[in-house]
């Protein structure tokens, strides 16, 4: 597949770091709600006009004040934990693009999500009897969903130990240190359905992985993933942005600084 | 103890478009009405600031709590039904407004055709095409009697639109215009142009300029902020039964709407409802609200469940094919009828397809209904096939070309890079009704209340894979046509089967109408046929599921029943003459 990036898609790298007052200022000289036609026209005279007050920033001691987050809330074992890392980072690599899971922060969103309601089903129908699924089938109509007792932080316990184990028989190595090949290959046997876990397929643990690392890149930083919006911006979404009124029938391509939920709730 | 309370002059189950429809035009003709709703209380202030996709595209905030209560669902009658336990498989309304409030808008008026679908069928082919195992039916009532209340709903709704080229005849013209266009949907109207096709701008209720309507509710003018599937809209923007109907009940001072009230049973003496019984959830206690008329207006599993439970009606059963609550269950199903069709890859063009709103796209209808001469098609009843632009947001949209893989190096470059360089077109097919195809309650699983839940049987018939195949190959012509360099169709096996997913929200039948109790559970005015101060309003009274959206379309029964309801408060009785039909 070729890649055709032009100049416009690139990445401003040097502005990943979040500062409200910009956004605020942006909205107020109603370049946004208005809209800007060119990515690079935004992306440049901002970045050059503001880059010395994101540093001042950072020296304040904002960055501090996100680290505060990154600690385990679900979590107990390191070890488990490392091979999320790794597991997230397969799926989701560091690249040319930009960066890849663990710097967007996916692992410690996955950890806070599974120590709330969506880690102990708290939405869904959990009554018996369990019918649980025991063979994987491509065949859509026989997938009916989540049938487990287990719940999602019992799963990713599960699962996550069951990779390490695969990763020590096959690799003699555990899972996080094994090479990009070996985890690749243990990863694509889970998503196949052909590791064994007891009361699920190893392919419906894989759904779950593969989804919410793709929800850690893109969510809105107020859950710990998507990183200073870096996901947003190689994804050039651009977040919660109030209105496309004047620029929804432009025959170009629109290029505009991610708004995020803190900032958009915030006024 | 049930506690028993004031006896009032409705009492509506439900607080969505239906329920919100007739407590507006009881309460306008005087009459006191308590709404219960079983959902949270909600008003528009809970949408500000509303556009985080976790929130409402993946945890499913504003849609039934399935830890409560859900369905089973099977394929097969031979089969155990299982439990659908993940709002991921079912993605149904709750709260007040109900599904009305994060519904994208589409608003379509259902065919001449549909409402006298048999009769048109028999006409114009012979018997002969009725396939076997077939239950399709006549409503009971025709497109020319419906037109006007169609039209008083999209009023109410401000629905912004154009005149469908190839539509039924319409009493006035849509009462905003349609809504902004983009490159990628003039890409799309001139390519189905050029193909000889007549595709028009999507009617919808994201409304193009702020508009008051007829009972001076004001809705906002759109801003096209990508967020309405699934999310109330942070402006006002999109017609809703709070910011509409449930305004208008409202004002006149006599509607009372109860939130946490989960009725369980309607409460009659066999000819007569006396009322409902309800559960206030805060509490547990059983309460008793007796009414003059009873009103269920809640969706279609809801509807259907009340009568089983109540035991009003005789349940529908397979075998004999004898009884009809529950009978003539159909919908647009995830892996048939809709979410099916061409995406095309563009290399270099990019659109912006991060912005859009519920019910920015086109539409065309050259396939719909019985546009078409069928004879020599394998199939009855068509597709309407669309694109739309509804804000593609990032969890959720990472399409890529076939053979790429779903994660790791390969996965994230092309999905990054196609983001906004990929345009689906869909085609949305008609269900028609089949006797294995019904509802009735589960043996097995129970509701939080103790209660059986709502037990779903789904079976396709060749028909419906025929219509389904024919729409995909449309939806490939036009995107080749569009000029993708490449183009990835899906498709429909011979032997595809129901995948158990309630995503679409578009399920219909279980308490169907017509024009006799032979065939029917309530007539045309949505009243029931054994018990005449029971009205049961919605998709659940539609004897089959038409090519488009059907919120237009419940609009207008409910307007019809509303319009029923009044005249039975004041003179009682049958509302329509049982008739004689052919194919009872």
């Amino acid at each position: 597949m070729t890649d055709k990036h032009t100049d416009d898609d690139k990445q401003t790298k040097d502005d990943k770091t979040y500062d409200p007052s910009r956004r605020r200022f942006l909205k107020n000289t109603g370049m946004v709600a208005g809209g800007v036609v060119g990515g690079s026209f935004l992306g440049g005279l901002l970045t050059n006009k503001f880059t010395q007050k994101n540093e001042t920033a950072t020296k304040s001691g904002m960055e501090h004040a996100t680290d505060f987050q990154e600690a385990l809330q679900f979590f107990t074992r390191r070890e488990d934990f490392a091979v999320l890392q790794a597991a997230t980072e397969q799926i989701f690599p560091k690249d040319e693009n930009g960066p890849g899971a663990i710097e967007l922060g996916v692992p410690y969103y996955i950890d806070k999500q599974l120590a709330g309601q969506w880690g102990v089903n708290a939405r869904d129908y959990r009554q018996g009897p369990f019918v649980p699924k025991t063979k994987p089938s491509e065949r859509a109509e026989e997938k009916r969903g989540e049938q487990s007792i287990l719940d999602r932080g019992s799963i990713f316990l599960l699962g996550l130990r069951v990779m390490n184990q695969e990763s020590g028989k096959r690799f003699n190595t555990s899972f996080d240190k094994a090479t990009e090949a070996q985890q690749g290959e243990i990863l694509q046997d889970l998503q196949d359905g052909k590791i064994k876990m007891n009361g699920l397929l190893s392919s419906e643990f894989f759904f779950l992985l593969h989804r919410s690392t793709l929800e850690g890149a893109y969510c809105d930083p107020l859950y710990g993933g998507n990183k200073n919006m870096d996901g947003w911006r190689m994804k050039e979404f651009p977040g919660a942005q109030a209105s496309y009124m004047g620029v929804i029938d432009s025959e170009d391509f629109v290029k505009m600084d991610p708004v995020s939920l803190e900032n958009y709730q915030g006024h | 103890m049930v506690k028993k309370l004031n006896k009032v002059d409705a009492v509506i189950v439900g607080s969505g478009w239906a329920g919100g429809i007739v407590a507006a035009e009881l309460t306008k003709a005087g009459h006191k009405v308590v709404i219960l709703e079983r959902g949270k209380d909600k008003k528009h202030e809970d949408f500000n600031g509303t556009k985080d996709e976790l929130r409402y595209s993946q945890r499913y905030d504003l849609m039934q709590n399935l830890h409560k209560e859900t369905i089973t669902s099977r394929g097969d009658l031979s089969e155990t039904a299982l439990p659908v336990r993940n709002n991921v498989n079912a993605r149904l309304g709750e709260n007040t407004g109900g599904a009305g409030v994060h519904w994208n808008g589409w608003t379509f008026r259902w065919l001449p055709y549909d409402f006298e679908i048999y009769s048109k069928t028999v006409e114009r082919y012979g018997k002969g095409k009725i396939p076997k195992d077939s239950t399709m039916q006549d409503w009971g009532v025709t497109y020319d009697e419906m037109e006007p209340y169609f039209d008083k709903f999209e009023k109410t709704a401000g629905i912004s639109g154009e005149e469908n080229p190839l539509g039924p005849p319409r009493s006035d013209k849509y009462p905003n215009p349609p809504l902004k266009t983009t490159p990628a949907i003039n890409l799309f109207q001139k390519a189905s142009t050029e193909l000889g096709y007549h595709p028009y701008r999507m009617p919808g209720a994201t409304v193009s300029q702020t508009y008051q309507n007829p009972d001076g509710e004001t809705i906002n003018g759109c801003v096209y902020c990508a967020f309405c599937e699934e999310y109330g809209c942070n402006f006002g923007a999109k017609a809703d039964p709070i910011g509409t109907v449930l305004a208008t009940a409202k004002k006149t001072g006599n509607m009372e709407l109860r939130n946490g009230a989960n009725v369980t049973r309607v409460s009659h003496n066999g000819k007569r409802a006396t009322g409902v019984i309800y559960v206030d959830t805060s509490t547990g206690q059983e309460y008793e609200q007796p009414a003059d008329i009873v009103v269920l207006a809640g969706f279609v599993f809801s509807n259907t469940k009340l009568l089983l439970l109540s035991k009003i009606g005789t349940p529908y059963n397979p075998q004999t094919g004898k009884g009809i609550i529950g009978k003539n269950f159909t919908g647009h199903f995830s892996n048939l009828s809709t979410y099916i069709g061409a995406r095309g890859f563009f290399e270099d063009k990019k659109y912006n397809l991060y912005m859009g709103t519920g019910s920015l796209g086109s539409t065309l209808d050259d396939f719909a209904g019985d546009n078409e001469d069928h004879t020599n098609l394998n199939y009855l009843h068509g597709f309407e096939i669309h694109f739309s632009q509804l804000g593609a947001r990032p969890i959720s949209n990472n399409q890529v070309p076939v053979g790429t893989p779903t994660w790791g190096k390969e996965f994230k470059k092309n999905s990054l890079h196609y983001t906004n360089r990929n345009l689906f077109i869909t085609s949305q097919t008609a269900f028609l009704p089949n006797k294995f195809s019904y509802l009735d309650l589960d043996p097995t699983y129970k509701d939080a209340l103790g209660n059986p839940l709502l037990r779903v049987t789904v079976k396709y018939l060749e028909d419906d894979i025929n219509r389904s195949k024919a729409g995909v190959a449309r939806c490939e012509e036009i995107m080749n046509k569009m000029g993708a360099d490449i183009v990835d169709v899906d498709k429909v096996a011979d032997d595809l089967q129901f995948d158990h997913k309630f995503y679409t929200d578009h399920f219909i039948g279980g308490v169907i109408m017509g024009a006799s109790p032979a065939n029917s559970a309530v007539n045309t005015y949505s009243q029931m046929w054994d018990m005449e101060n029971l009205f049961v309003v919605g998709g659940s009274s539609f004897p089959h599921t038409g090519n488009y959206n059907p919120t237009g379309t419940i609009g207008a029964f409910a307007y019809r029943a509303a319009e029923g309801m009044n005249k039975y408060l004041s003179e009682g009785g049958l509302l329509t003459q049982q008739v004689q039909v052919k194919n009872a």
